[in-house]
């Protein structure tokens, strides 16, 4: 067992990752820069496509401009990244009214929803969609994730993941099942409650280690039998009283009971 | 004789003749105990006790309470490389490196939260059924003191593995501290032996949690079993149950495997919620560190309520004076409410013997109908204590429902104040009517399920009255009516002694017993025989039980 | 009066219980005494207490096997291999739930058997004990008040007031080296709950990254958890940080507080991240409502008000961080917290 932690732990092993992680990242980054720019490199038939399903389905409540009305947010600006995450997940188009809006079935196909998400680029510049490359949980140190996730994550979204509550009635989602690209274009862009998480003081490496620390978490097996769900001590204590409480009652019974 | 029991008879001489064990054998053996599966509430406790015991010196071997910093390079990678506290460390060795230790910790940890539950129901079977009663005060309180540290221990446990629930219900600790009007930053410097967290607090936690409340336990338990026997098991009322004898089976050998059984069954359900169930994954919190939190940041269920009382507790009851702080917002619900809760408990049956003027010592048992305004109490408090801990979960509540935390909140602020008091009413209501309902099955005996048809066609249905014993039940309590004060002056026109609260006295008596049902006497019951042979059946549905409303003439005054 | 039983009207209108001369009737129902004992299958029939002993001894059978089974799983689930995280992960749920179960086996087994014992094959009459007054005789209280008063007397204490007093005299002064010997808890708090390492100048860095922060780095929107420059090197870090920590965040200028805007830097305002309640770390933004909420008890903080309370316990608001930018264009402090941080305290004032 120590023999096993000492390999897997060696020291050169971290320093390997991290500078194979590292040159990794530079040069993609270089490379793909995901950029600000990145509207332009969009055929413009995508954008045409794209403007078309705006008008159809987005532009009730953002406009025909998107320059947004009312409670809906002007889109100028926003970036692919931010249509990416919100059409993705099928917060877009909203369903209802309500404190926020839920994640639900994804009503667009991929090819639309990059349709749509580079006509917004279109507008002005802002985040793009990050590539595979650059969310790619192999190049993140889990470890070094699960700090930065501690200080600046648990707190709304619960220290496995799960989600919490915020005020009058929002709430940070459970993370569990969200593609690496959409926790990365979440930081990057702030959807709703959320705030934004820079690129500038939360480097694409850092986010990408959050990525490799949920990544590793959610695939674990639960070592001690039974999660109850990781929100902490309130379900613990309902299968305290529930199951185990219940079930001793149950044999007291039993014993206080005659035998036929 | 045969070699089994001539070992038998050389080690029973051997301890008669050194320790006198022929008289103990003599005095316990057969002692009688009732049986009731309510009995076994406080046996569930004691015997999480042991389980606690056993398995927290395995733990003990290999925890270390220390927070001095740390690398951690276990087996856990998520957490490779990160600068940990020893206590964090050496937690996690024991629950990934030590064979069995992640089950030893779990088995504690459950342990450790069905002990108070179980001290809970078994406090809930103690207070309905009046066992607390003349001569059993002392054992209440004795009961009381241990439950209040058992969720201290708790507390303690819960926060010597120093992950980010621990720490963050720490600093809460400390605030609390800090609160404290005058004292409360020396209090708490002293405790923490310096700043929050500071190096001192949990080695100092360690020795409280595995020494000195254990030590204090093992005292007050034994001193709880003694009194137990000394005073014999009270027993539900029943036929051949009298206050002046004790109905049942013998500690040996009836007992002795049935309780001694009971301890292995609690033993096995516990290691099976060890094995089935993760509690508290120290792992994925993380050592702690006073800058993350985690969203749900709870302490262990018995501290809930205290928390659900700090969470309802708006933050308008600070104010500054003089220059001084007073921080109301926190001593409000962590030491008033918690403080005047812990009196009612402690001195609640010097409370009702003052209502009832009774000093007699009683055995039996009251079921809780027969107790109407002390079943109301009970249920009262429990609705209060519920939606305190209800309170200490809204987040959690919100975030799994979907509802809005600051609804919740001001819904239970409100419920808090209107719901006791209609838990009051409602409970007093119910034992009143199941009172009558058991006068009328005594007065018109027990519906035999056959109907017969007049031949004026009207139908009834045929009641077969009920036998002594099955009657023994209904009947086999005594009224309490109030109290009626003497009067104040004698005739030499001086003063008795104690009279200037008379008035509160015939109040407080008054609210306990001026509505109730009285059992149905044996005349009442010849009365209604007469009248079924007298009269149709149908009439009989008239009649209702009686209730001494409040208009029952009161003498005196 | 009340001594009495209020009439009963069972029948509206009916004489109640007429006093038949004949047929006097008690007051109460009398205890009509132990109800027939009724034997159990097994007390009749051999064959059903022979059936029960059978299942008992199955009962401890099954005990014997969930030992073995704890010892197999313990020796069989190996850890010692090298294994990925996993599939090690994996076997430790094996294990635990191996041995948990085959530990729950072999002590409900022994109980199971031990109860069904009790219940079916030892004897179910009821037996009656007799209960005495706890108190003890009239002649034994009598005696026991001699014992005491001959003792009394004969220890003096009455007779030799000075005995007396002065022995209540030390017993009053001996616990004192107690609550002196306690003093060592702790230090005096001085200045500590006052002060944090916030000085001007100092510089911001991301937590726990530990990177400086430009404005340019910041959109609208956005947060940062921070804490002072040096932290790291400080010997009590963890105090220090409980302190200090505290979060930047950057909101349109316009939606500002007018009280914190000499603080603030294009935007940028940092407050204290400690819960002005209970000391947790307050640290869930909503960047559209800019509310800051506690996870622990829900005290709600408005950034546009100078993150004063609008919903909770907690009735200060959080403390702001003035900030400014160095020489080199990094965000630092303009000058240290203007007040203490955290939860309240006598002598805050």
């Amino acid at each position: 067992m120590t023999a096993l932690a000492a390999r897997r732990r060696h020291p050169l092993a971290g320093v390997v990752l991290v500078i194979v992680g590292l040159v990794a990242t530079g040069v993609l980054y270089a490379a793909l820069a995901p950029g600000r720019a990145g509207a332009a490199e969009d055929p413009a038939s995508d954008i045409e496509a794209g403007r078309a399903l705006f008008l159809a389905n987005c532009a009730t409540c953002h406009g025909m401009d998107a320059a947004g009305r009312n409670n809906a947010p002007s889109l100028i600006g926003v970036g692919a990244a931010s249509v990416d995450f919100q059409v993705g997940t099928g917060r877009m188009p909203l369903q209802a009214t309500g404190p926020q809006a839920p994640q639900t079935q994804v009503r667009f196909s991929d090819d639309e929803i990059r349709q749509l998400a580079a006509y917004v680029a279109s507008l002005g510049p802002g985040p793009g969609i990050p590539s595979a490359e650059e969310v790619d949980p192999a190049t993140g140190d889990p470890s070094r994730g699960a700090a930065i996730f501690r200080t600046n994550c648990a707190m709304c979204h619960n220290f496995a993941g799960k989600g919490g509550a915020l005020t009058r009635g929002k709430y940070a989602p459970n993370l569990d099942g969200t593609s690496p690209t959409h926790i990365f274009e979440a930081m990057l862009t702030g959807p709703q409650s959320m705030p934004v998480f820079d690129n500038g003081t939360m480097t694409p490496q850092d986010k990408r280690d959050i990525i490799a620390y949920l990544t590793t978490t959610s695939k674990q097996p639960s070592p001690g039998g039974f999660s109850l769900g990781f929100v902490g001590p309130v379900n613990e204590g309902l299968v305290a009283w529930i199951v185990a409480l219940a079930a001793l009652i149950g044999c007291a019974v039993w014993l206080g009971s005659k035998s036929s | 004789m045969s070699t089994t029991a001539r070992v038998a008879d050389d080690v029973g001489n051997f301890l008669d003749e050194r320790v006198g064990a022929s008289k103990g054998v003599k005095f316990l053996f057969r002692k009688i105990f009732p049986d009731h599966w309510s009995f076994m509430l406080g046996e569930v406790a004691l015997y999480s006790f042991i389980i606690l015991l056993l398995t927290g010196v395995f733990l003990t071997f290999f925890y270390v309470p220390s927070v001095g910093r740390t690398t951690y390079d276990g087996v856990y990678t998520p957490l490779a490389g990160q600068t940990v506290s020893e206590a964090y460390a050496s937690t996690l060795r024991l629950s990934f490196d030590v064979r069995g230790g992640m089950l030893m910790r779990q088995i504690h940890h459950w342990s450790a939260l069905i002990f108070v539950a179980a001290i809970t129901v078994h406090m809930f079977r103690v207070f309905f059924t009046g066992a607390f009663r003349k001569p059993r005060e002392l054992n209440w309180v004795i009961g009381t003191i241990l439950a209040l540290l058992a969720i201290v221990e708790g507390f303690a446990g819960y926060s010597l593995p120093d992950d980010l629930l621990s720490g963050t219900g720490l600093r809460i600790a400390s605030s609390i501290i800090l609160a404290v009007p005058v004292v409360g930053s020396y209090l708490s410097f002293f405790t923490f032996g310096g700043q929050f967290p500071g190096e001192a607090f949990i080695p100092r936690l360690y020795t409280v949690h595995v020494l000195v409340l254990p030590g204090i336990f093992l005292a007050l338990i034994t001193a709880h079993l003694i009194l137990l026997v000394v005073q014999k098991h009270t027993q539900y009322p029943g036929p051949g149950r009298t206050n002046q004898n004790v109905v049942g089976y013998p500690l040996y050998p009836v007992y002795t495997a049935k309780a001694g059984g009971f301890f292995f069954i609690v033993f096995g359900v516990t290691a099976l919620m060890g094995a089935l169930f993760t509690i508290n994954p120290v792992w994925m919190y993380g050592s702690y560190d006073p800058s993350p939190v985690t969203a749900g940041s709870q302490p262990d269920w018995y501290m809930g309520w205290l928390d659900g009382a700090v969470r309802l507790t708006p933050g308008l009851f600070e104010f500054t004076a003089l220059g001084f702080t007073f921080s109301f917002n926190i001593i409000i619900p962590a030491m008033i409410v918690p403080g005047l809760i812990t009196m009612a408990m402690l001195f609640y049956p010097w409370i009702e013997q003052w209502a009832t003027g009774d000093r007699r010592e009683h055995h039996l048992l009251d079921r809780p109908r027969n107790a109407p305004t002390r079943t109301g109490l009970g249920v009262m408090s429990i609705t209060f204590y519920l939606l305190l801990l209800i309170s200490g979960g809204n987040d959690i509540i919100a975030s799994q429902l979907h509802l809005s935390i600051n609804d919740i909140t001001n819904t239970l602020r409100l419920l808090g104040l209107v719901l006791p008091p209609v838990a009051f009413v409602v409970t007093k209501r119910i034992c009143l009517g199941l009172q009558r309902k058991d006068r009328e099955k005594v007065l018109h005996g027990r519906e035999t399920g056959t109907i017969y048809r007049t031949e004026t066609g009207e139908f009834f249905e045929v009641h077969a009255p009920m036998d002594d014993v099955s009657r023994w039940k209904l009947v086999g309590y005594e009224p309490i009516r109030p109290l009626e004060p003497l009067p104040a002056y004698d005739e030499h026109g001086v003063r008795r002694h104690g009279s200037r609260l008379d008035g509160l006295r015939r109040r407080i008596s008054r609210f306990y017993f001026e509505d109730r049902v009285e059992p149905v006497t044996p005349a009442e019951l010849d009365a209604a025989h007469e009248e079924h042979e007298a009269l149709p059946a149908h009439e009989e549905e008239e009649r209702g039980a009686v209730t001494a409303s409040t208009s029952t003439p009161v003498g005196g005054d | 009066m009340s001594g009495h039983t209020p009439a009963p009207q069972s029948a509206p209108g009916r004489e109640v219980v007429p006093a038949d001369a004949d047929r006097l009737l008690p007051e109460r129902f009398e205890n009509p005494g132990l109800p027939v004992h009724h034997a159990r299958m097994g007390d009749t029939d051999p064959k059903a207490a022979k059936r029960a002993e059978r299942q008992v001894a199955t009962l401890f059978g099954i005990s014997a096997l969930g030992t073995l089974i704890t010892l197999v799983v313990y020796f069989a689930v190996k850890f010692d291999t090298p294994m990925s995280f996993a599939e090690y992960m994996t076997r430790l749920r094996i294990s635990t739930e191996g041995l948990g179960m085959g530990l729950f086996l072999a002590l409900f087994g022994i109980g199971a058997g031990a109860v069904h014992w009790a219940k079916t094959l030892m004897p179910d009459e009821e037996r009656v004990e007799e209960r005495h007054l706890l108190r003890g005789s009239d002649a034994d209280r009598d005696a026991a008040v001699t014992i005491l008063k001959e003792g009394a007397a004969e220890s003096g204490l009455g007779r030799r007031p000075l005995i007396r007093n002065s022995l209540i005299g030390a017993l009053v002064l001996v616990p004192l080296p107690a609550v002196v010997l306690l003093r060592d808890l702790g230090p005096l708090p001085g200045d500590d709950l006052s002060t944090t390492m916030w000085t001007a100048g100092t510089r911001i860095l991301t937590d726990p990254q530990g990177r400086p922060i430009k404005p340019a780095d910041m959109q609208i929107g956005s947060i940062v958890h921070i804490v002072p420059e040096g932290l790291d090197k400080v010997p009590d870090y963890l105090e220090q940080k409980a302190k200090a920590a505290a979060i930047l965040l950057r909101l349109d200028p316009a939606d500002l507080d007018p009280k914190s805007q000499p603080g603030a830097y294009e935007g940028i305002v940092a407050y204290s991240k400690i819960c002005t309640h209970m000391g947790c770390p307050v640290a869930l933004y909503e960047q559209q409502t800019h509310h800051l909420l506690c996870p622990c008890h829900q005290s709600t903080f408005d950034v546009t008000q100078d993150c004063k309370v609008i919903f909770g316990p907690a009735k200060r608001p959080l403390p702001q961080l003035a900030i400014t930018v160095d020489a080199d264009g990094y965000l630092v402090a303009k000058h240290g917290f203007t007040q203490a941080v955290g939860p309240s305290f006598w002598e805050r004032g």
